[in-house]
């Protein structure tokens, strides 16, 4: 077991003399995801309000679509990313195949109806509690979606950090959009994959130790904001 | 500004997929006054002053103010059976509908500091809403509607969950209101409240209006069978 304890003690060397190949992988992680969440999060909290608040025709099959977009397996996500970016696909022209973009893109179409379906949940279930009062008070439409929003604001930071927590821990579609090159696309997941088949225990670790902090902080961060509802120390 | 009563129902009916809840109702509320409506459970007493409120959609018939509807919606206030609280705290629960026509944050917290001190809501302004006790959420649903200053206030059997300290309370208040020119329609099933605070009442039956007269002459010579029942406490269905 030398290789394991090895692997645990430089894990931790490089990571407290800030070996820089490490943290660029890790900032590099930090702002893909974090972009993909902002852009999903754009997109999907008020796609989710506005599925929660209105009525229209095929509404039901809309919403079947997003809870079962919701399992698309991501590997699946980054070949069609992958088609559509390469050369000979509709958006080849751009030149974003494996580069941070292409990453973007992808995670955003894996979270997006993730944190869709989370938001609408919670609108929907508000705004059924809400309805009477709202209409009641003769709120315009604009100012039922904002007290909604605004009320359900702990419920939707929760979807947005379901979505991090997703979009952090992916390696399929981002392994075959980005390529996980040296110094441009290597991210934590994909490069604790190769940095693994290498046999390189130290630097995997490092970065799978690092991982598992983020993690860890996301479900603390979900865990607290679901405590302070139901304290309710608003 | 000009009035937005008398209401006028004309053979106002609601329907729901294709049942009848309630009519076809045809009365007039006049501008002052404290109208109870009475009648067991499941007689229409809800969706009759949800029909009038504008909740509940007239499928059959009119209901009519003395102004065109959109401008009548502003002027209303209702009170639900059970509270609907916001999930904020007091101070901003009351703030709401004020903010909702526009009012600037300093001038709306102005009058809720003074609205609260009327209606005893002072020591729980930083209180969340949804953790009040039933009695409080009541009051706090009563100031709310209130705020805004209502030309009519509808209440849905306000006192139905609370025990009798709360709803002393709450039937002073409502005497003051009244008092102060405000237009009370509220639905009970309590005998002794309907008495105690009605100028006239509504007796509803199986969705259908089977008598509305002033109160003493309701109480002291019921025209219908029903009504008697119902006033001497039997069991009517
Ligand atoms: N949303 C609804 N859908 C179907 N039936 C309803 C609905 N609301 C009320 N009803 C029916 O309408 C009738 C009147 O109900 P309601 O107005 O609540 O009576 P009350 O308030 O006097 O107890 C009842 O028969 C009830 O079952
Ligand atoms: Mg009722």
């Amino acid at each position: 077991m030398s290789g394991y304890s090895d692997g645990f003690g430089g894990a931790w060397k490089l990571i407290f003399t800030l070996d820089p190949d490490l943290y660029e992988i890790i900032f590099l992680s930090l702002q893909v995801t974090i972009t993909a969440v902002i852009i999903a999060s754009i997109i999907g909290l008020p796609m989710g309000a506005w599925l929660a608040v209105n009525r229209f025709m095929f509404r039901r099959y809309v919403i079947a679509v997003l809870n079962a977009l919701m399992g698309l397996p991501p590997v699946v996500v980054g070949l069609f990313v992958y088609m559509a970016l390469s050369r000979a696909g509709p958006l080849g022209g751009f030149g974003l195949l494996f580069s941070p973009a292409a990453m973007i893109i992808a995670q955003v179409i894996i979270i997006t109806p993730l944190i869709a379906s989370i938001s609408h949940q919670t609108i929907r279930d508000l705004w059924a509690e809400y309805h009477d009062l709202l209409i009641s008070m003769n709120a315009t439409r604009t100012q039922r979606i904002r007290a909604l929003l605004w009320d359900g604001r702990r419920a939707l930071l929760t979807a947005t950090l379901a979505g991090f927590g997703r979009a952090i821990g992916e390696v399929g579609a981002i392994m075959i959009v980005g390529g996980n090159i040296e110094h441009a696309t290597r991210v934590l997941t994909t490069a604790i994959a190769l940095e693994t088949g290498k046999g390189n225990f130290a630097f995997a670790m490092g970065l799978g130790l690092v991982l598992i902090v983020i993690a860890v902080i996301i479900n603390l961060a979900i865990h607290i904001v679901g405590k302070t509802e139901r304290a309710s120390t608003w | 500004m000009v009035s937005i009563l008398p209401l006028v129902l004309t053979d106002a009916t609601a329907h729901m997929r294709g049942k009848k809840l309630v009519g076809p109702v045809s009365l007039t509320l006049s501008p002052k006054g404290f109208t109870m409506v009475i009648g067991p459970n499941g007689a229409g007493k809800t969706t009759l002053l949800r029909l009038m409120h504008g909740l509940q959609r007239c499928t059959k018939g009119q209901v009519e103010w003395a102004v065109p509807a959109a401008q009548a919606r502003d002027r209303q206030g209702f009170v639900f059976q059970s509270p609907i609280m916001m999930r904020r705290n007091v101070a901003d629960s009351l703030a709401y509908p004020l903010r909702l026509r526009g009012m600037s944050k300093a001038e709306a917290q102005e009058k809720v500091a003074k609205c609260a001190g009327n209606f005893g809501l002072s020591d729980l302004l930083e209180n969340v809403a949804p953790l009040l006790s039933g009695g409080e959420k009541q009051k706090l649903s009563l100031a709310r509607a209130l705020i805004t200053e209502p030309e009519i206030l509808f209440l849905d059997e306000p006192c139905a969950n609370l025990d009798g300290r709360a709803t002393r309370e709450i039937e002073h208040i409502l005497q003051q209101v009244q008092a102060r020119g405000t237009r009370l329609v509220m639905s009970t099933h309590d005998m002794g409240q309907a008495r105690r605070l009605a100028q006239d009442v509504i007796f509803l039956m199986q969705g259908k209006v089977h008598e509305h007269a002033a109160a003493e002459s309701f109480f002291s010579a019921p025209t219908t069978a029903e009504a008697k029942a119902f006033i001497n406490g039997d069991i009517v269905e």
